[in-house]
């Protein structure tokens, strides 16, 4: 989230797309309500269902699966040519304004720089604004250059009509432009809308450019920074945003910086690339210090081995030969024979990975499996024969199951970040049952076996492991707190400031990332958690919960990051004079008196930096501003275009009828054994789309004695007009197939589903919940990613679990 | 409404489940209190701060238990319930909130290390030291099989590509750093958590 849970009270307009936050975050929805009853707010959802968050919504539409590009981008095009844009934002604090190089184009649904036969964008050289010989973005504010960016946007959408809307997405004209007229009042200084979303955004091959069009309209409105604004990813798991703060993804380090490419050989320019100076003079563009960053995760990972001398110890860590080794890569090479071992440590991929029989026939070919989890979950049993729920024959499958049982949350120590970004801290219950052991200890434990092996027996590149800093009282049962002071990071001799003044001690806990340095005095293991246990104590156990302004911001209340920062690019709550937009919209402002900016947040700015100097408030981009144009950023264009699912219930792509190579996302990757696996919508008509329900998390709680009383058994919901052509009526068992596998599940037959005109014919959506599988007290059910395609967002890789087609039948 | 109940009948009613927070949130509350120790089943019990572990909103959840921590006392989890304090959630929790009890003390829940050996159509239970000495060795021998240090273009890659590792994005920020500091400096790059689906 870009800003916080309590802070959707201050929203004037709840868009909520994408998500349905009534059903999966229901506590968190309480601040919608809060918003309507208080704020005089509306809630607007756009959705293929009719949802819970629907239901208490004060206006809504009906919108085809994956289609959500051409709603936003034609929303796009109405705020520009009906000029409700908040012009001052716009020009001052976005990219709207820069000139594109001459050589970028456009043309039938391809960027320049495309080449068909590798499926990808080769030569993205073009992507990129033209820049003078002082090495800056040339511009013009008065948006009138065909090539600013503002121009160059406005001629892409001009393509999106309400009626082309309208025919792709199956929402009626009326309702288009309805709900536009809402979102375009906005755009005054004071009154703004906030857009929740969650993965109904991301499980699709356009996933990652249907969020980037939503900041595009609310940095149009002027929507970014502001209470009650904002983009606001409401995540699906307690710490998948720590996980991913941590950086435990393929090609990432903690704080989101980067592995290295192979081609990427010295480490200089693997500096200089990441180490973004700025585009236009004198703007802050945070990221030039990534060396600081990048230096101090070396200290804290190498110690005195990592020197200037050995450049940090570069070549230890590993270089990519791939963009991702993401989880569809590493089930397709392991579906070849290429993986033998694999850990999945509280992660249960056969349940939650597409196309269930291809990952079944990959974990068949491992040679050993590690499982680290609190509860027996599928993947640990996918060689044990469940009947027609698991039907495998164990004696063929040849893989050895390690299975070593953890903690849950009441059982250990230590810190979760939410959506929100707060980092909070809890603490131990009760000891866990049995021999269960925390993850901390047992990768502590295993890590120090490892070692020995190396120590004792010598073996392949053995730097990294050997010297890996491991200073911890008990080294086989490291602490929560240890492990976050590390994280924080601390100074490794005495630090000083330009006048030689000593700042902080050697050894003390740093307070701020500013403090780090790219000379190896310090260390920290996440620069972005830096503050969260400072000198003061562990911030993430704070528990004041003081909202002093009276905005809900209790910035006493655990810790935030960065910087205990609770709504990012703050600094763009306030005009150009530095005062707020609007008085029921202060947040930061800039105070002539003490010569600073102060308010009810941690300034996202250099604190004494008065307006005057004119710095862009997007101080992590190298142009100050938030950008419409993505550069060379995105794997799939600088702006979103709207394409295909994989596997779409209509035959074509309307804004590119006649080119086959725009269909689907031209650049997300597809492997030749999942293509043949797509259906087509001839033999599979129906649109299907996979969510929770708010009975249920995922495959944990069919574990739970209340959940599994609740919720007990599988169901599928259908439409009544879906239900009366194929002769179903409720209660009746159907069979759900795809091209890929099939499913039996109870049909809910229901009028929340109802079928949208696409073209010359009605497109029926099939709504799936996920919850059931054969271990656990719920009925056995049927894993849903049975039906699902292997194929991901052409940037993330995550999987298009909700736009795919299937055939629904009575069983 | 106010219904005045007793903080006994409270929790009686409080035993039908996921009732529990939303009569609260109706209006049913414990007069306060007559102390007696059947009444009071919470007194002798520790109070923890904690995090809801389900979805990412993170309700503060107060978990009762009993024990002192000493090493012979029987130490267990017997109620959980929202935190009136946390700024978000101010003691509420959803139904899937409502059930963390039932989560903790899940038949489910796994005790002893386990090993399923190839082909066959059981579990059998090791100790620690086998099943961790085990992985080691796979390990090990996985790695100083298949590490590459160049390219077949000789580039120094130090990267190992034949084992893989899925981090638990329900876990902490310190399982998750320590997993991360391991797992990166064993040259593993098959690496990824929830986040990516």
């Amino acid at each position: 989230m870009t800003n916080h849970w309590v802070d959707i009270r201050n929203a004037n307009l709840i868009l909520s797309m994408g998500g349905n936050s009534a059903e999966a975050h229901p506590v968190g929805f309480r601040w919608v309500t809060e918003a309507i009853e208080h704020n005089n707010a509306e809630l607007i959802t756009i959705d293929p269902r009719y949802t819970r968050t629907g239901a208490v919504a004060q206006d809504k539409a009906f919108i085809r699966t994956g289609t959500d590009i051409t709603f936003l981008g034609g929303l796009i095009s109405y705020l520009i040519e009906t000029n409700q844009i908040q012009r001052e934002y716009v020009v001052n604090y976005t990219d709207a304004s820069l000139l594109v190089r001459e050589d970028f184009g456009f043309e039938d649904g391809l960027f320049t720089g495309y080449d068909p036969e590798r499926r990808a964008y080769t030569d993205k050289s073009s992507w990129m604004y033209q820049v003078g010989d002082d090495g800056y973005a040339l511009r013009d504010t008065s948006l009138t250059n065909p090539r600013c960016v503002y121009q160059m946007m406005r001629a892409h959408y001009s393509r999106y009509t309400p009626e082309l809307v309208s025919s792709v997405s199956g929402v009626p004209v009326g309702d288009i432009q309805r709900i536009w007229r809402k979102i375009a009042a906005t755009s005054v200084p004071d009154r703004t809308m906030t857009i929740l979303y969650a993965l109904g955004w991301t499980q699709h091959s356009i996933g990652s450019q249907i969020i980037r069009t939503a900041a595009m309209v609310q940095l149009l409105l002027g929507n970014m920074g502001m209470p009650g604004g904002g983009v606001n990813a409401l995540r699906g798991h307690s710490n998948i945003q720590g996980l991913t703060d941590l950086g435990l993804l393929s090609q990432l380090l903690p704080g989101y910086m980067s592995l290295a490419n192979a081609s990427e050989q010295d480490y200089r320019p693997y500096i200089d690339k990441r180490a973004k100076q700025p585009l236009l003079p004198d703007e802050v563009s945070y990221w030039k210090n990534y060396e600081k960053f990048h230096v101090s995760l070396m200290k804290a990972w190498f110690g005195d081995a990592a020197s200037e001398a050995n450049n940090w110890c570069y070549n230890w860590l590993p270089k990519l030969e791939r963009p991702l080794y993401d989880v569809l890569d590493t089930f397709e090479r392991m579906s070849k024979g290429e993986i033998n071992g694999y850990f999945c440590q509280g992660f249960n991929p056969l349940a939650s990975f597409p196309n269930r029989a291809k990952v079944t026939a990959a974990l068949s070919k491992l040679k050993y499996l590690v499982i680290m989890d609190p509860l027996n979950t599928e993947t640990r049993e996918f060689w044990h024969n469940v009947g027609e729920y698991n039907d495998v024959d164990s004696s063929q499958i040849q893989t050895e199951v390690i299975s070593l049982p953890t903690c849950c949350f009441a059982e250990d120590d230590g810190s979760i970040v939410n959506s929100a970004r707060w980092l909070q801290w809890h603490w131990v219950a009760a000891p866990p049952p049995g021999e269960a052991r925390p993850d901390t200890q047992i990768m502590a434990d295993l890590f120090l076996r490892v070692r020995r092996l190396y120590e004792q027996e010598g073996g392949v590149f053995p730097d990294p492991i050997v010297n890996l800093t491991w200073d911890y009282k008990q080294p086989a049962k490291p602490s929560a707190e240890e492990l976050a002071k590390e994280y924080n990071g601390r100074a490794l001799v005495d630090l000083t400031d330009d006048q030689g003044n000593v700042t902080r001690r050697a050894g003390e806990q740093l307070a701020s990332f500013s403090e780090l340095t790219a000379d190896g005095r310090t260390e920290a293991g996440c620069w972005i958690f830096t503050g969260c246990y400072s000198e003061e104590g562990n911030l993430m156990a704070r528990r004041d919960n003081s909202d002093p302004y009276g905005i809900g911001q209790s910035l006493g209340w655990a810790w935030a990051w960065p910087a205990n920062r609770r709504i990012l690019y703050n600094r763009a709550s306030a005009d150009t004079e530095g005062n707020p937009w609007g008085a029921n919209k202060a947040l930061v402002w800039w105070s002539s008196e003490q010569g600073r900016w102060i308010g009810a947040d941690i300034p996202d700015f250099p604190a004494q930096s008065p307006p005057s100097a004119g710095l862009g408030p997007f101080i992590m981009q190298p142009t100050g501003g938030g950008n419409f144009f993505g550069g060379q950023s995105m794997v799939d264009g600088p702006f979103p275009e709207h394409y295909e699912p994989f596997e779409s219930p209509v035959g074509q792509n309307l804004l590119h009828p006649n080119n086959p190579l725009a269909r689907n996302n031209p650049a997300a990757r597809i492997f030749a054994g999942d293509r043949e696996a797509l259906g087509s919508w001839e033999e599979f008509p129906h649109a299907a789309t996979t969510y929770r329900l708010t009975e249920h998390f995922h495959f944990w709680t069919k574990h739970a004695k209340l959940n599994a009383i609740v919720q007990p058994e599988q169901f599928v919901e259908i439409g009544t007009a879906l239900a009366d052509e194929i002769g179903v009526s409720k209660g009746d068992r159907v069979r759900v197939s795809s091209r890929r596998g099939s499913i039996y599940a109870v049909a809910v037959v229901t009028r929340r589903l109802r079928p949208l005109r696409i073209g010359d014919r009605d497109v029926h959506h099939v709504g799936i919940p996920l919850h059931w599988g054969f271990t656990g007290v719920a009925k056995k059910g049927y894993l849903v990613n049975a039906l699902t395609p292997f194929v991901g967002d052409a940037n993330t890789q995550t999987p298009e679990y909700k736009s795919f087609i299937v055939k629904v039948e009575k069983a | 409404m106010t219904v005045n109940v007793t903080r006994r009948q409270f929790f009686k009613l409080g035993a039908a489940g996921a009732a529990t927070s939303s009569m609260a949130m109706m209006g049913f509350a414990p007069e306060s209190a007559e102390a007696s120790v059947r009444r009071f089943k919470l007194t002798h019990t520790k109070e923890t701060r904690n995090n809801c572990t389900y979805c990412s909103v993170g309700c503060g959840v107060l978990i009762y238990s009993l024990g002192s921590g000493g090493e012979n006392a029987h130490q267990e989890v017997m109620h959980i319930e929202g935190d009136p304090d946390h700024p978000v959630s101010r003691g509420s929790l959803c139904p899937k909130g409502s059930g963390l009890l039932d989560f903790v003390r899940s038949d489910g829940r796994l005790e002893y290390p386990q090993v399923r050996e190839p082909g066959s159509s059981e579990w059998t239970r090791v100790t620690w030291d086998d099943a961790l000495n085990r992985i080691a060795r796979y390990i090990k021998d996985d790695r100083d099989a298949n590490f590459v240090q160049r390219n077949a273009q000789g580039q120094t890659v130090n990267h190992w590509t034949t084992t893989g590792f899925l981090a638990a994005s329900g876990s902490s920020n310190e399982a998750g750093y320590i997993t991360h500091k391991v797992v990166r400096n064993l040259g593993m790059v098959a690496f990824d958590n929830q986040a990516r689906v």
